[in-house]
């Protein structure tokens, strides 16, 4: 049986409902585990146990939502070979490989350490407890790089040639693979972005205790690394997103077009601030337009022409025959608007935070706060923000931990739907990419089986979230206090209860 | 030996390290539906893989991944061919791995038991359909001219795929019971061991009955040589766990998994994935792999991760040496 839909149709939907929900998970995880390894570190160096309480709180947090990191990270790599195995064939000489990296270089530290850090309190001593935390943090980071390389193949296929025998692409470079502008670029967007997600996390939680007045020490500390996360973060997302973007001019200009609804080529070129499109006829029927920012935006300068989406499409089809190269621009357009919207908004309100919140820093004495205190939030010197702005700022707080999220899956949407009609840029269009053998109900019934099972599970993972978010840092017990000093816990033979069992 | 004949034997490798790891914690999950009389017995089972499981999980990970690398083709036709039991395990392997970790996150009785069940269901499920699937490799499935899967679901639930599946599932729960026996402390223990006396005969005969049909429809000398090793090993495995030596009934049965699985690869070889329809449409070592180059820094990056893996993999274990009973677990 066939539906009435394009064979590609139901396929694109399932991977972008899988990897966006899977995506929810990866930022946060990359984030938390080394944010968390930070707390424990200042907890091994100093003892003070604000850090060791702040470690167990957001460690708890971190497995939370590693475990459906990990379970829906298993789909992302199975599902290239049920639903696009015409794409597998074409290339999986090269894009296979960066994912058997992955798995045998990073995902096994992953898993393997995670384990240990779990239920190793107990059974480690204190330092190499610490390293299992941070060896898994340093995995997840690796993990992100060999699937940001095979995704910047995809969007820029180098390092490769096409054998005409078989038709299919094979690898010649996997250093370029690995080291191309595009996957130095998505790499530093992605990761940044990714400690923006983690930071905003750590405020909008410590926020809803602090608004309590609950927890205050654990709260205080982790709203400041959340706020100081959440602006460096937020600023290197900025730049390599410049970067990225100028990589994406010359690479994809169609999809930087769509992303600014530019239908002609100009010079100056305007960047658009609100646009409502007529994608029939090719042109805006209204915009509102910031003159010159694009090609700043584009090139550095306020005067060089940007190419626009009608002269593209004429290029691309001189290039590659008829058809139409367009992607869906209304998404490419909006996309990208709510990914720097959001993200912005979030890196603001933490620059913001981190200043109303300071300790000393050009504040007058009596708007200093003790270390067991809510800090005061201090416009001036000797001002602080007025009481209902005051409210306001601490609800936003906590509202922003979502924001980043938002930006990061609009972000993902933009890049891959805007790649459109290609699944590998120039190489292989998605229409030749789906499984000639499987059958719309067969894909239909794993799109309904992978989207229940996925709301339902997201119901579960943010009531537990919230439970632990709203319990707060736990007490700690004499056996978090004395931690063994041998491997395998100081006295094998006790039969004490383990410090952690599920 | 070839480079793509070399990435068979690493692809058969990483299945078989998988079998051999999450065999027994497979083997675990059914027991704790089963062997376990109470919640205590049956946390101090989740625990005795608590910490490992994950890890083990990554094996099947690597042997997705590199298969994707090395043999596109293979990865193609597998993946996309044998859709809906692929479906079905990723199914469970979600709601296995979230089990794990949620189970313990909420009191309430009816919380704990659901996950209970859901470990339960999805150990023994998964492993029933990898022994299907492995099963309706070795035999062949129809496969045209472009490699594509035309059989449907129903061709893959034949009655050797079927015996496959069922042989899969009695395996792992005696692996898993020679493995709880292995690591807890006890009347569990003692009752581990006895169950895994009764499963490793019950395995023993519908293996033999299995693994023949294996030898007598694709069979060669070399996949002879591994049946008369799983029959050793078999043997070996439940004379030492009835003495209670039960190190060496867990490396006994962990022979048991790694002779069977490796005779259905030597059955296999060279092909990858026979065509039930043309032996010219046969996904071979040849005609599926990926270019030498490819496979080149892929034997560089597997030569120098895997003995890492394997070091931290096994100082993890020791790590977490130590026998659990009920008197470990927190109430």
């Amino acid at each position: 049986m066939d539906l009435a839909l394009a064979p590609e149709t139901l396929a694109r939907w399932q991977f972008g409902i899988t990897t966006v929900y899977h995506f929810l998970f990866v930022p946060l995880t990359i984030s938390l585990a080394s944010l968390t390894a930070g707390l424990q570190t200042a907890w091994v160096r100093t003892r003070n146990e604000k850090y060791l309480r702040a470690t167990k709180f957001w460690g708890k947090l971190f497995l939370i939502n590693i475990a459906m990191g990990v379970v829906t990270g298993i789909v992302q790599e199975f599902q290239f070979g049920m639903n696009w195995s015409d794409y597998s064939r074409f290339v999986g000489d090269v894009f296979g490989a960066p994912l058997a990296f992955e798995a045998l270089i990073a995902f096994f530290f992953e898993s393997t350490f995670i384990g240990l850090w779990i239920f190793g309190w107990d059974k480690l001593p204190p330092k190499l407890h610490l390293a299992t935390i941070w060896t898994v943090a340093v995995g997840t980071v690796i993990s992100a790089y060999f699937i940001l390389a095979a995704n910047s193949w995809m969007q820029h296929p180098v390092g490769y040639q096409i054998n005409e025998e078989s038709g299919r692409a094979e690898l010649t470079d996997f250093w370029h693979v690995l080291t191309q502008n595009t996957a130095v670029a998505q790499f530093a967007h992605t990761i940044t972005a990714a400690f923006l997600t983690g930071g905003a996390f750590m405020v909008g939680i410590a926020a809803y205790h602090l608004i309590r007045r609950r927890h205050t020490a654990v709260m205080r500390t982790s709203l400041r690394v959340g706020l100081i996360t959440m602006v460096v973060a937020g600023v290197l997302t900025a730049v390599s997103g410049d970067r990225l973007g100028k990589i994406m001019y010359e690479q994809q200009p169609m999809k930087m077009a769509s992303a600014e609804a530019l239908w002609e080529t100009e010079g100056p070129a305007p960047f658009s601030l609100f646009a409502v499109g007529d994608v029939d006829q090719g042109h805006n029927v209204v915009a509102v337009e910031v003159p010159g920012l694009l090609s700043f935006l584009a090139h550095d300068n306020f005067s060089e022409p940007v190419p626009g989406i009608n002269d593209i499409n004429e290029e691309l089809q001189e290039l590659y025959g008829p058809g139409d190269y367009r992607p869906n621009i209304p998404v490419a357009y909006w996309s990208f608007r709510w990914m720097i919207g959001f993200g912005m908004a979030s890196a603001s309100l933490g620059a913001a935070g981190l200043w109303l919140t300071r300790r000393r820093f050009w504040l007058a004495e009596r708007l200093r706060t003790g270390e067991d205190e809510r800090p005061r939030l201090a416009l001036t010197r000797n001002r602080e923000l007025p009481h209902l702005l005051t409210r306001w700022y601490w609800r936003l707080a906590l509202l922003t931990m979502l924001f980043p999220l938002i930006a990061n899956a609009w972000g993902w949407i933009f890049t891959e739907t805007g790649r459109q009609p290609w699944v590998v840029y120039g190489l292989l269009k998605t229409e030749a990419a789906v499984s000639p053998g499987v059958s719309q109900v067969e894909v239909l019934i794993s799109l309904l089986v992978f989207t229940a099972l996925y709301a339902i599970l997201a119901v579960i993972e943010v009531r537990l979230m919230v439970k632990y978010a709203k319990a707060g840092p736990p007490e700690l017990t004499e056996s978090d206090l004395n931690p063994p000093s041998r491997i395998g816990g100081d006295d094998p033979a006790a039969d004490r209860p383990m410090a952690f069992s599920y | 030996m070839s480079l793509p004949e070399l990435w068979f034997v690493i692809i058969a490798v990483l299945w078989i390290g998988y079998f051999f790891l999450e065999g027994f914690d497979f083997g675990v999950g059914i027991l704790s539906g089963t062997l376990a009389r109470d919640r205590a017995e049956r946390r101090v089972l989740i625990n005795t893989i608590g910490p490992v499981w994950d890890g083990n999980e990554v094996w099947l990970i690597s042997a997705g991944g590199a298969t994707f690398a090395a043999f596109p083709e293979w990865y193609a036709t597998l993946f996309s061919g044998f859709y809906l039991p692929l479906l079905l395990i990723l199914v469970c392997l979600i709601v296995r791995g979230v089990a794990f970790e949620y189970r313990a996150k909420r009191p309430e009785e009816s919380w704990q038991r659901n996950w209970e069940l859901a470990i339960f269901v999805t150990s023994l499920t998964v492993a029933f359909l990898w022994g299907v699937a492995f099963a309706n490799i070795v035999r062949g499935v129809p496969i045209d001219a472009d490699f594509e899967y035309t059989g449907g679901l129903l061709n893959l639930l034949n009655p050797y795929a079927l015996l496959g599946g069922v042989v899969a599932v009695v395996l792992f729960t005696f692996h898993g019971a020679v493995f709880t026996a292995l690591k807890t402390v006890g009347d569990i223990r003692t009752r581990a061991r006895r169950a895994a006396g009764l499963l490793g005969v019950v395995g023993g005969v519908l293996a033999a009955g299995f693994l023949l049909w294996t030898q007598s429809e694709s069979g060669n000398a070399r996949s002879l040589a591994a049946l008369v090793v799983v029959a050793a090993a078999l043997v070996a495995a439940l004379l030492a766990n009835a003495a209670g030596r039960e190190g060496w009934a867990f490396v006994f049965s962990g022979v048991v998994i790694v002779a069977a699985f490796a005779m259905l690869f030597l059955a296999l070889f060279p092909n990858v994935m026979p065509s039930s329809l043309d032996a010219n449409w046969n996904l071979t070592v040849e005609n599926a792999s990926s270019a030498p180059y490819t496979l080149r820094i892929m034997t560089w990056c597997a030569a120098l991760a895997t003995p890492v893996v394997l070091v931290y993999q096994g100082w993890t274990y020791w790590v977490f040496r130590k026998r659990i009973g009920t008197q470990h677990i927190a109430s």
